[in-house]
């Protein structure tokens, strides 16, 4: 990075950031602080939907995804549509009906006073350690555009998001969600180009997708009805839509977001918004893992792409074995690089398969090469997460770089500035105001609500510290979000959908079920996202077999039947 | 957002003037975008 790009970096950071200070200032009630204004617009409310769930980890590690493995992981987006409109039909009605500051004050409505704390401690315990990793993934970044030492990063970034987080409150959440979300954009497109841009001239963007074609990573769509591999057209749908069900419908960062919509009308806009561009933007983000990857056939890949750790190990290389290593790697890539360009010249002709097993056999040399390599630095984070930032560095033009890192940036400030503002909703309202000051000023509650988003930005760089421990960051956000959100999802299912059921048997059959799913996440495995599919289902029916073998106690109260 | 809010049934939109032409189109939208993506694969083995 040069002063360019420095300059593009500061200049976009802070102006977002002033301008959404400057736009919220002198609003300090306790509902202005924790929920907005109460005027969003449609289009505002959608693209701060998208902001919060499109963290850093999205735009760092989604490439890498695609890179690695190409196109499938779409389909984990692909119950999002449905789940969208479910929510838009039943849930956002009654909670706006309700007029409710977090979702699981309408389950203390609906049930008692401990099925309210058991859904906000939920909560409260998977975004909490899901805002951790969502914290590492911009500090690899600066890690390795600084050269400073990750846990330090990791710190340092977490304190800016926290202050930023303190002062700004939700309504300057959603006021610069939108233009940090512009940045993003702005950020990616021009990646793309210039990526494409940087193919050599013999390589078309058609040749570029044979290629991604023949070495398997345009496999998008998976129909096979196997429950074990990671992805499919199957476990997207339903995993998929249980999965995003419970975490647009019932995740109080999303809540947040679209409760402060000025009507009913422009939140369900904002989320049938996500609901028509959510695939699209995640497939834009693979293809351009895929383009990566096609790139990295004919430029020369370093052996790592986690370059740091890869030459303080070169340091110490004595018997010159690492050495040896990447020269091997450059040979076997500079014969792919030529069989590639025989394949393409042999397409349409009988010699085209053989061309392309040839360059196969020669991509899994390289690839074990590579392994070999990974197990000589006993590298911590995924590979993949570092590809996308290796590319930046070297091939894009100074002023871009610093756009890209102002882009993760704003990522990783929108979506843990939401996480945080939510967490720190839930505790003041939920537990606080709730179980210890009841009737304290306004004014209290806003201290209150600050001092919770300390805490909470603290035990979130905690996890952070251990996150490099994971495997690829994109999808230890979805596994962690798996396990802990079938049985929040029970909860309001229960509460909308089956009156007979009260608070003690949902009570009962949520702890029975989620100590469930986190057994069966140990020993079994499956696709992790049939365990939201999983943790829903028992909990509703041993629910209802509760009610039945136990009846008695509450069932629906007065206020849910005047929803 | 204190008042209760009326059944808000029309979009204010054209053509998707109700909230069910909305959510048909929507889904809609989803089996064209996994067509696309199937066909995509199809094109380039």
């Amino acid at each position: 990075m040069n002063a360019l790009d420095y300059a593009v970096l500061l200049s976009t950071m802070l102006g977002i950031a002033a301008f959404g200070i400057w736009r919220t200032r002198g609003k300090r009630d306790l509902r202005t602080y924790l929920q907005g204004a109460g005027n969003t617009k449609w289009f505002v409310i959608g693209l701060s939907v998208m902001a919060t769930q499109a963290s850093a980890v999205t735009f760092l590690s989604t490439p890498g995804q695609g890179y690695q493995d190409g196109l499938g992981f779409v389909q984990n987006y692909f119950g999002a549509p449905f789940a969208l409109i479910v929510i838009s039909v039943f849930f956002l009605p009654i909670y706006r009906k309700l007029n409710v500051y977090t979702a699981y004050e309408f389950l203390g409505r609906r049930f008692d006073t401990k099925t309210r704390l058991l859904g906000a401690a939920l909560f409260l315990l998977q975004r909490g350690i899901s805002a951790g990793i969502t914290i590492y993934a911009p500090a690899i970044v600066l890690s390795t555009v600084f050269g400073w030492r990750l846990d330090l990063t990791i710190l340092l970034s977490g304190l800016v998001v926290i202050v930023y987080t303190v002062c700004g409150g939700s309504d300057a959440v959603t006021v610069t969600q939108k233009y940090q979300i512009g940045v993003i954009f702005a950020g990616m497109i021009a990646a793309f180009c210039v990526l494409l841009a940087k193919l050599p001239a013999w390589l078309s963007f058609s040749d570029a997708l044979t290629v991604a074609g023949g070495m398997h990573r345009l496999n998008a769509v998976d129909f096979s009805v196997s429950p074990k591999p990671r992805y499919t057209f199957w476990s997207g749908l339903i995993g998929g839509m249980f999965l995003a069900l419970a975490y647009f419908g019932t995740d109080q960062s999303q809540v947040q977001r679209y409760i402060s919509g000025a009507s009913l009308r422009e939140s369900r806009l904002g989320l049938m918004f996500n609901a028509v561009c959510k695939i699209p933007m995640q497939l834009f983000i693979l293809l351009l893992g895929v383009m990566l990857f096609v790139f990295y056939q004919i430029q020369p890949p370093p052996i790592v792409f986690n370059q740091s750790a890869w030459n303080a190990k070169l340091q110490s290389d004595a018997d010159h074995h690492l050495e040896n290593l990447q020269w091997q790697f450059g040979e076997i890539q500079g014969e792919k690089r030529q069989l590639i360009r025989a394949w393409l010249n042999a397409r349409h002709t009988s010699g085209e398969i053989k061309a392309r097993d040839k360059v196969l056999a020669v991509s899994a040399e390289a690839e074990k090469l590579q392994t070999d390599a990974k197990k000589e630095i006993g590298g911590k984070a995924n590979e993949a997460d570092y590809v996308f930032i290796t590319f930046i560095l070297k091939y894009l033009p100074h002023g871009l770089i610093g756009l890209l890192v102002a882009a993760f940036f704003a990522a990783a400030l929108s979506s843990k500035a939401a996480e945080l503002n939510a967490l720190a909703s839930t505790t003041t309202v939920d537990l606080y105001r709730h179980l210890v000051r009841r009737d304290a000023t306004d004014a209290h509650y806003v201290v209150a609500s600050k001092c919770f988003t300390v805490f909470w930005g603290l035990v979130a760089l905690s996890f952070a510290m251990f996150a490099n421990m994971v495997e690829n960051l994109i999808q230890a956000a979805n596994i962690v979000g798996s396990v802990f959100y079938g049985v929040p999802l029970a909860l309001f299912l229960v509460a909308f959908f089956i009156p007979f059921v009260g608070g003690d048997e949902i009570f009962g059959s949520a702890i029975i079920s989620q100590a469930l799913v986190i057994v069966l996440y140990f020993k079994l495995s499956i696709s992790y996202l049939w365990y939201n599919l999983i943790g829903c289902a028992a909990c509703v029916l041993l629910s209802i077999v509760f009610r039945i073998l136990f009846g008695g106690s509450s069932s629906r109260q007065a206020l849910s039947t005047s929803i | 957002m204190s008042e209760p809010e009326p059944a808000d049934e029309s979009t204010g939109l054209p053509v998707v003037s109700t909230w069910r032409r909305v959510y048909s189109l929507v889904v809609l939208a989803f089996f064209v975008m996994v067509a696309a993506m199937v066909i995509l694969e199809r094109m380039y083995p």
